[in-house]
């Protein structure tokens, strides 16, 4: 990790934690962690704790319309304040390139994006102006006194809308407000609905959610005009993509731009991205020749830091009687906003990918439309179109298991692939590496008493309660990924120097936000050069110290990035086996590293680790053709995803009167590969399900007809809270995946993407008797009233039909029709 | 301008300030303090939580001219020396952070907390973060992380006692 330029070891030089005999490997423990010790005195350093000698602060001025003309600025009164440096307009940086989208796809219409609105605004929030001033109370008070014309024009909110009868575009020059469509298709679809005993119709929405960071977005940028070096400390996820997009917006060599992501507050997709103040502080930091920081306001981060989700999903499943599952046929429309962010039109693609579940569909039939609207635009949000995958096919599932009377669980059993399946070829043309779905979800029924919990439910019914058990299985797609398969490159890099006295250096591309890698990567280059974790110094984020990198998202970090430190850990160990042989007299095979000390096999003679590396720097005694030194660098680039999958248990009860919901207990059985630090995962893991149960229950950003943000501060937005939530109980199962040679997997999103539909499911499942089906979230207490107050009030239908003859052939006359008693 | 006199983790400082200057924005940026941080600046996230006078205040809801004339605690000042508070220990050893973020404001709620409950219940910690977002963790290796802490105070304070 590296700040104002100087790398810095961050260790507090405390032995962290201790080792029980040789041989014990470090990797599997549950090792605190490296980074902890400053961050728990508040001494390390984020974006905004940075100041430099005559800096300067920025405010943006934004549209507090969602479409409008921007007519006249007015910025006399803004630079008249004391300390204004200066004012600047869409005009003035019009020299900065376009905010950047990485996405290319046949019919994909990517909209000019200029870092300043010119001549449209097109959501609220979308930036018009800069002011930079001595002090961010003087740029503040300036800010508010730019005025701006604005002519509000047509609003866009809704997708159905902005496709049907079009006469309004978000953006005139398409004369569609459609940006793409995507279709993704594999076997026979029209057999499987013919073939089917009931077809199984919900629309369901994933509503529009916050990432919330919690440090929000903040750039620091310094130009050196001698040096001709521009450096931007940037909380970002993604450090070495970053650097090349703002050469590009610059117009600089990128050998002159330096990225350092310092200390990062958490990210969840939304700092993995390139947003307009990327190049706009930068760039006001050259025109003005001192250092300028911006930092984000939490009402800003609503407004324009990405959103998440936001799709409507027509889903029809075709299933037997038995509860065979033939084929799914799912049309999506994903709410893009207004201007694509540098993955905004991948994200639905995701999704397409990830509909078959864990389940074996011999057909699918998948129809995405991308749409503008006047809104923020979407992008990765922690899970990033694999959650919105998980949520349609584990809730359709869970309603067919209820219109064809089976259990849940059951139902689920009955469609899984049988472990000795894989690799397992998905119908929507992936190849899941390995899994044990029975396995997972069997131990999860044992954990949370799944038997008990249905006896409770029954004898509830009786005395006017009403309990719920959700079950939700999962496979994510993670270790992102083989480059085919991604717009920048899905390898990643590592550097691993041992140093003249024997101290590791690992340089990652992987720069993490939370993650803890600087503790896990070191336990694996620990145990594979038979040192401590201590001894190995974990540098991240800073694009002059690393080799270019492609940065931590998408559950890669471990699987993709410690993978590089592995590989090149095992160059390094290959040429301590050359050198320690030269010196030894021995065979280089038949060395072997033990702990601190290299031991040539047969005989009796060894030599210390230190020695050796000693060895190799002096470069008195090395053999001949060794190249003195020990750095070894690799560039990983992995064969193939890997899929890592679990059961998640959710028991609740509702009230029937309040609409309440009380979850009681939440089982997770995950599995993510090999573990290599357990306090680790669990962390992962806790935090995702706490994320997925806050869109379940509680999180919600909702634009009203004006497009204005009407969820847009902390008090509107209800983010999950302590005492929200109960303790979970967590579990693993262990199946390691053959893609790379630690067996990992991936777990930064397993979490959030079982855990919602998991708490639909046990709502909904608490309903059932009143005839509910499905509720959209997020489940308020206000909402689930509703819905029990309509199905109340509703006249009784008969109970949900029972698997037979009679009742297939007229399951097949309903499907046709919309279920009645939909909410 | 007014002058106040703040005395900050037991060193007692003088400066002029604006009115309007939160106190949040004095320990960053005038007192170079910058452990306390900054989620919302609307008293929702807990980021900034400090100790007025030994209870917990969020930095971002008070003015510098308030706290003229009190102690403030922050993050920096938990730890004694090279000694880690047991509060500190209690979140390294449970892994009762992620990003870190929003863990000054979470020592110093705990902080309170303990000074008020020697011994809280699993709900009483959670009741009483409450007002502390923390979007990694899902708050339960803070929980671990405050019992932890409260065991070893109780620990401490019999010992000492004994
Ligand atoms: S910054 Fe003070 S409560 Fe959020
Ligand atoms: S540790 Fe990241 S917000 Fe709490």
């Amino acid at each position: 990790m590296a700040q104002n330029g100087k790398p810095t070891s961050k260790s507090n030089g405390k032995s962290n934690g201790t080792r029980n005999g040789d041989a014990a490997p470090w990797v599997g423990r549950k090792l605190k962690r490296k980074e902890d010790p400053r961050l728990i005195q508040g001494i390390s350093h984020y974006t905004d704790d940075l100041k430099l000698p005559r800096m300067l602060h920025c405010v943006l001025v934004r549209s507090p319309y969602a479409h409008a003309e921007v007519g006249a600025i007015r910025t006399d009164a803004a630079r008249a304040v004391h300390g204004v440096v200066g004012v600047f307009t869409a005009e003035d940086v019009s020299s900065i390139g376009m905010v950047p989208c990485a996405i290319q796809m046949p019919d994909l219409k990517v909209p000019k994006h200029p870092v300043l609105a010119t001549e449209r605004v097109r959501y609220v929030g979308e930036p018009v102006a800069v002011v930079v001033a001595e002090d961010l109370y003087a740029a503040r008070d300036a800010a508010e006194l730019v005025e701006v014309d604005y002519e509000p024009l047509h609003v866009i909110t809704n997708m159905e809308k902005a496709l049907g009868n079009e006469t309004s575009y978000v953006h005139e020059e398409f004369r569609s407000n459609k940006a793409f469509t995507h279709a993704l298709k594999n076997g026979d679809i029209a057999a499987a609905f013919k073939k089917a005993d009931r077809v199984v119709k919900q629309r369901m929405i994933n509503q529009r959610l916050a990432p919330i960071a919690m440090e929000t977005r903040a750039v620091l940028a310094e130009y050196l005009p001698g040096e001709k070096r521009l450096t931007v400390w940037n909380s970002t996820q993604i450090p070495h993509l970053l650097r090349t997009q703002i050469s590009v917006m610059l117009g600089l060599p990128e050998t002159a731009v330096r990225v350092i992501a310092p200390e990062v507050g958490g990210g969840f997709g939304s700092k993995l991205n390139v947003y307009a103040e990327d190049g706009i502080v930068p760039w006001l930091a050259m025109k003005l020749g001192r250092p300028v920081r911006w930092s984000e306001t939490r009402r800003e981060n609503f407004a324009s830091t990405i959103h998440g989700r936001d799709t409507i999903n027509d889903v029809e499943l075709a299933v037997k009687k038995d509860g065979t599952v033939l084929g799914l046929r799912v049309r999506i429309l994903a709410d893009l906003g207004a201007y694509h962010q540098l993955l905004t039109p991948l994200i639905p693609q995701l999704t397409a990918l990830m509909l078959a579940g864990c389940y074996k569909f011999p057909a699918i039939d998948i129809e995405i439309q991308g749409v503008f609207t006047n809104k923020m635009s979407t992008d990765a949000y922690r899970g990033a179109g694999r959650p919105e995958a998980t949520y349609i096919v584990e809730r359709i599932m869970d309603i067919a298991a209820h219109e064809l009377n089976i259990d849940s669980a059951e139902f689920r059993l009955k469609n899984f692939p049988q472990s000795k399946e894989f690799p397992f070829n998905t119908v929507t043309g992936l190849t899941y590496d390995s899994a044990k779905y029975q396995e997972s979800l069997k131990k999860a029924l044992q954990l949370a008493g799944y038997d008990a919990l249905r006896r409770r439910q029954k004898n509830g019914l009786k005395q006017g309660k009403y309990y719920g058990v959700g079950v939700s299985t999962y496979v994510e797609i993670c270790a992102i990924g083989p480059s085919a398969a991604t717009p920048a490159g899905g390898w990643e890099s590592a550097t691993v120097r041992i140093e003249p006295t024997g101290k590791v250096t690992l340089l990652t591309g992987a720069s993490p936000h939370g993650q803890g890698e600087e503790t896990t990567f070191a336990q694996l280059i620990a145990d594979q050069l038979g040192i401590d974790p201590d001894d190995v110094n974990v540098v991240h984020g800073d694009t002059l110290a690393v080799p270019y990198g492609i940065g931590t998202f998408g559950s890669r970090a471990t699987a993709v990035g410690g993978t590089a430190a592995y590989l090149a850990t095992q160059k390094l160990k290959a040429k301590l086996a050359t050198l320690a042989a030269h010196l030894l007299g021995a065979k280089p095979g038949d060395i072997t590293i033990g702990r601190r000390v290299l031991t040539a096999k047969g005989s009796k003679k060894s030599i210390p680790f230190r020695e050796v590396v000693m060895a190799a720097y002096t470069a008195r005694s090395i053999p001949a053709g060794f190249e003195p030194g020990l750095e070894a660098t690799h560039f990983f680039e992995p064969s193939n995803f890997t899929f890592p999958f679990g059961a998640h248990i959710a028991s609740v009860e509702v009230d029937p009167e309040t609409g309440e919901v009380k979850l009681e207990k939440y089982v997770a059985v995950d599995d993510c590969g090999n573990v290599l630090n357990p306090l680790l995962v669990d962390g992962q893991i806790q935090g995702g399900i706490a994320q997925g149960i806050g869109q379940a229950m509680w999180e919600e950003l909702i634009y009203n007809e004006e497009g204005q943000l009407v969820t847009g501060t902390l008090m509107d937005y209800a983010l999950p809270k302590a005492h929200f939530l109960p303790n979970f109980t967590l579990d693993r199962t262990v199946t390691p995946s053959p893609v790379n040679p630690m067996g990992v997997k991936g777990v930064g999103e397993a979490g959030t993407i079982a855990s919602t539909p998991c708490m639909v499911n046990a709502v909904c499942d608490a309903l059932a008797s009143l005839g509910i089906r499905h509720i959209e979230m997020p489940l308020k207490p206000e909402r689930v009233w509703q819905a029990i107050s309509h199905a109340q009030a509703a006249p009784r239908e008969p109970e949900p039909l029972l698997v037979g003859a009679l009742a297939a052939s007229a399951a097949r006359k309903n499907a046709q029709k919309p279920a009645r008693r939909r909410t | 301008m007014k002058n106040v006199t703040i005395t900050i983790n037991g060193a007692e400082q003088q400066a002029q300030v604006e009115p309007r200057l939160l106190l949040v924005h004095y320990l960053r940026e005038v007192a170079g303090l910058t452990g306390t941080h900054i989620g919302c600046e609307t008293s929702l996230c807990g980021a900034c939580t400090v100790l007025m006078d030994g209870r917990a205040v969020k930095s971002c809801t008070v003015l510098a001219v308030q706290a003229d004339g009190h102690k403030i605690g922050t993050v920096e000042g938990l730890a004694n020396g090279g000694q880690l508070h047991a509060i500190q220990e209690g979140f390294w050893e449970e892994h009762g952070l992620q990003c870190g973020f929003c863990t000054p404001g979470m020592l110093m709620c705990s902080h309170d907390l303990l000074a008020q409950h020697p011994s809280p219940t699993d709900s009483e910690i959670r009741e009483a973060i409450n007002g502390n977002l923390c979007r990694c963790t899902g708050y339960e290796h803070i929980v671990n992380a405050v019992k932890s802490a409260a065991r070893k105070m109780t620990k401490r304070v019999s010992a000492r006692a004994a």
